[in-house]
């Protein structure tokens, strides 16, 4: 358990680190802040006005000077206040993110309840028609964009089926699971796709590495089943490589999917952090960046724990 | 009688056309019940295939059997043609009538179950002894491997135990099917020569309890010369002898099988030890070491480490120019460690490593253990014989391929090799080009780090032989690293015994291995196999080595010497 607490105490030199960054760097983008989030309006105003709404939003000071004030307020839990939304970062924040969540969760349980039984199937086909025709899914799976897999989605869904997936709407799964589910099944297919080729082609070659392994071998000289064999003595072997990769992607996916958002028209993440920075809305990108980068931790932790749950081999804390 | 297995005339192939790769041409044998058959062979002679084409295992691999039948009688009485058999009645029989041990018990147990429940499962499937009655009937199993403490043990991890231990758990896992026969694939080359005694003084055991039959696969007849009735002798997928085992040892009928016996080092207690080169009283050594220590800290605390492994500890002792010092000692001794300190290659070692000015700026160099792992494969040999030399700064000009062609040709390798890659070569003309590579800068001390020990017996006595002319040669003094005491015996004028980080006895070769004076170096003499003492008995010895790991701050109480002979000296044993 010190070992859990030791990682989050890096947490906030992690944080720290990150909100610099992001702080600078949105500041590199050419273009001012006041022309963005007002568009052709901005070219009416004043000088006076202009130097009034940045006064407001707090831009006039010097960079270094905005950042102390950002990073005092994080201390009271305060992100700063959206200029797009008129309303406390968090608040924006915390309104998108259940959705991203849940769309994150559904598609990494597509991705590993698809690709984890493909994978193990091919593998033990090794080289067989079976095998050769997994791969080749995979392979597409892995190279087709995931714009591609969502068009085509509603294309055969409205076209052959008369259906149209539900869009732009979100109802939360606390209110209506099985609506919350139904709307974003379709969306978390399509991220899940390119994930589950992804995971199939990991715990195909993992598990084809273990099951020439010594213990298989001592398992089959017991006269163990080959079902047995293979989930049993083979699989939890072969699963941390799959972890792995699905922690990162599973890391990414809740950053947002800006593509999949786009199409399915959701207000998720991804939308939210590309509006902030198209218009310039300085505290929603610091406060949108800040909480992916938490999560990320916070995904890389659990990772962690679940390579020990997996492998006794591993023990966190010592060397 | 019927006997418990005939094989016929089996022909076992591999790859996409098995009847072309033929690794077993025909070999035919018969084992009674009770008895015990050991094939004997190199690598590559196909002993290995046969016994797990026994239990259709080497369906596994990629083999498959193209001719032959095996006929094995079955607990009731009826006899099954294995070759025939479908894959279910198979897996009966693997799993109550043959049971296996492996060669590598540290890769041979699966890591994420504890080792109760691996025990556990094969007498669920066995037996169908599940819940309360299954861990009883582990309990019980891992009581005869003598595992002691066995209740606690059923919990743990197999990396959390020794190797000598996991072949113990392997054995009780066989033991769960009740096997008539059990099939033992090099089942101690993996392991120290101390707990190999103990591993074949367990079968032994379990032999005579059981009356169970085995076939014991090994490279090494002086290992199975106690435990065997009869013994087949295998080349290249052939058996080209067999018969009762004293009629095999002391009438070897083929050229090979007498090859093998006159290759496989025996051990004699001092009498084979070398007469050429001895060591000068007084003439300044060319490395020496003075209290070497190296620990390696565990166990994190706030600011520094908690504990510490002693990995070596207080370890002194000098080299004439010339000379082999053989440092013999089981695995966790600390030898391995000490050579690489003579390298420099520990990261928390102390003490004084003095190097006298050699003929080059780099006296020392060394070769390693695996001449498939020490030798890049994407550089050809020129390339790898180059690399110590543009390392040292030295341009590739002709003097410095004269060199190559010179070292290559002194090594007993062909001059075309030079263009040639790695796996173009077999082990032992590996470990040659890693000699050859060690020898490039004309260094004065090569450090052998279990150089022979990867090799199989009759190449190994070349490589031995090799490394004796090349000593006399260019006066090279050896730093020999090994566990076997009859490849030592061969080659060392010093031998320093190594024990948990310390010498604990140092002197003349002839002095320490006819007249060993520490309670550790007795015993690892008496647990070398060889084939004079076959007739010995062992008796199951359960000594453990002592952990390492102390306390930070530490420093073990001073060494005392007790002088057992002009060059040999005893550390004084503590009672503890």
């Amino acid at each position: 358990m010190s070992y859990v607490v030791q990682r989050l105490l890096t947490f906030p030199l992690i944080l720290l680190g990150v909100s610099v960054l992001v702080f600078v760097s949105i500041r590199l983008i050419p273009g001012d802040a006041i022309t963005a989030m007002l568009g052709t309006e901005a070219g009416m105003m004043t000088p006076d006005q202009r130097a009034a709404l940045a006064a407001y939003f707090g831009i006039d000071q010097p960079v270094w000077s905005q950042y102390s004030r950002w990073f005092l307020g994080l201390f009271q839990g305060d992100l700063g206040v959206s200029s797009i939304y008129a309303k406390p970062v968090l608040t924006v924040i915390l309104e998108r993110f259940p959705l991203t969540l849940q769309l994150s969760l559904m598609a990494m349980v597509i991705a590993l309840g698809v690709g984890v039984p493909l994978g193990v199937l091919a593998a033990t086909r090794n080289e067989r028609p079976s095998d050769l025709v997994v791969r080749v899914l995979a392979m597409l799976g892995q190279s087709t964009p995931s714009f591609v897999i969502g068009v085509l989605i509603i294309y055969v869904l409205s076209v052959f089926f008369g259906m149209v997936p539900a869009m732009g709407t979100f109802t939360p799964i606390t209110v209506d699971p099985w609506a919350s589910l139904g709307q974003l099944f379709f969306p978390a297919v399509t991220l899940g796709f390119a994930f589950a080729a992804s995971v199939t082609r990991i715990s195909r070659s993992s598990m084809l590495d273990v099951l020439s392994d010594d213990y298989v071998r001592t398992a089959r000289a017991k006269g163990a089943s080959p079902m047995s064999v293979v989930w049993r003595h083979a699989l939890p072997n072969a699963l941390i490589p799959v972890v792995t990769l699905s922690g990162v992607e599973f890391g990414y996916l809740l950053g947002g999917a800006v593509i999949v958002e786009q199409i399915f028209a959701l207000p998720g993440l991804g939308r939210l952090v590309l509006d902030a920075i198209t218009q310039r809305d300085y505290a929603l990108v610091q406060g949108t960046v800040l909480f992916v980068a938490f999560n990320f931790l916070v995904v890389n932790l659990l990772v962690d724990l679940a390579y020990v749950a997996l492998d006794p081999r591993i023990r966190l804390g010592s060397r | 009688m019927t006997p418990l297995l005939r094989v016929r005339d089996l022909h076992v192939g591999f790859g996409r056309d098995p009847k072309a790769n033929e690794v077993v041409k025909g070999v035919s044998f018969e084992l009674m019940a009770g008895q015990t058959l050991a094939i004997v062979g190199e690598s590559g002679s196909g002993k290995s295939v046969t016994a797990l084409s026994i239990n259709r295992l080497v369906d596994f691999g990629g083999g498959q059997i193209t001719a032959g039948s095996i006929h094995f009688q079955r607990s009731d009485g009826s006899v099954l043609d294995v070759t025939q058999a479908d894959e279910k009645t198979l897996r009966r029989v693997r799993g109550s009538g043959i049971g296996m041990i492996f060669q590598e018990p540290m890769t041979s147990l699966n890591p994420v179950h504890t080792i109760g429940a691996q025990i556990e499962e094969a007498f669920r499937l066995n037996r169908g002894l599940t819940g309360a009655a299954g861990r009883q009937a582990a309990l019980d199993v891992l009581d005869r491997v003598r595992i002691p403490d066995a209740k606690s043990r059923l919990a743990y991890y197999p990396h959390q135990l020794s190797g000598g231990m996991r072949q113990r758990v392997m054995i009780a896992m066989a033991l769960a099917s009740s096997p008539r026969l059990l099939i033992a694939d090099e089942p101690t080359t993996a392991l120290d020569v101390t707990v190999q005694a103990q591993i074949m003084a367990l079968l032994a055991e379990l032999r005579a309890e059981t009356g169970m039959s085995m076939i014991f696969i090994t490279h090494d007849i002086g290992l199975v010369a106690g435990i065997a009735d009869n013994i087949m002798v295998m080349q290249q997928g052939v058996a080209v002898e067999q018969n009762q085992i004293d009629a095999v040892l002391d009438n070897p009928q083929h050229d090979y099988t007498r090859h093998l016996l006159k290759a496989v080092p025996h051990f004699s207690a001092g009498k084979a030890v070398r007469t050429d080169g001895h060591r000068v009283e007084g003439r300044a050594p060319i490395v020496s070491v003075d209290d070497l220590v190296v620990r390696f800290p565990v166990g994190r605390g706030l600011f520094r480490a908690k504990a510490a492994v002693h990995a070596v500890d207080g370890v002194s002792f000098d080299l004439q120019p010339g000379e082999t010092l053989a440092i013999v000692g089981e695995s966790g001794s600390g030898k391995s460690t000490t050579a690489r300190a003579i390298l420099g290659l520990n990261s928390h070692q102390r003490g004084a490593i003095t190097t006298a000015a050699g003929r080059s700026r780099r006296p020392i160099q060394m070769v390693f253990q695996d001449p498939f792992a020490s030798l890049n494969p994407r550089l050809n040999v020129e390339a790898l014989l180059a690399e110590p030399a543009i390392a040292n700064g030295q341009r590739k000009d002709a003097a410095l391929h004269e060199r190559m062609q010179f070292l290559l040709e002194r090594v007993g390798l062909p001059a075309d090799a030079l263009e040639r890659y790695p796996h173009q070569f077999s082990g032992g003309q590996r470990q040659r080009l890693c000699i050859a590579r060690a020898l490039m800068l004309n260094p004065d001390v090569v450090v052998l780090d279990e150089a022979v020990s990867a090799l199989d017996v009759s190449v190994q006595a070349r490589v031995l032989d090799l490394l004796v002319d090349l000593q006399r040669e260019f006066n090279l003094a050896y730093l020999f690293i090994s566990h076997d005491m009859a490849v030592v015996e061969r080659i060392a004028h010093r031998i320093a015994v190594m024990f948990a980080g310390q010498i604990v006895e140092i002197g003349e070769a002839r002095g320490v291995l006819a007249d060993p004076q520490h309670s550790y170096t007795k015993r690892l003499i008496a647990a070398v196999p060889a084939v004079e003492r076959r007739n010995q008995h062992f008796a199951v010895d359960m000594t453990q080595v002592p952990s390492l790991v102390r306390q930070a701050g530490y420093e073990p109480p001073e060494a005392r010497w007790r002088q057992a002979g002009i060059d040999h000296q005893v550390r004084v044993e503590v009672a503890s």
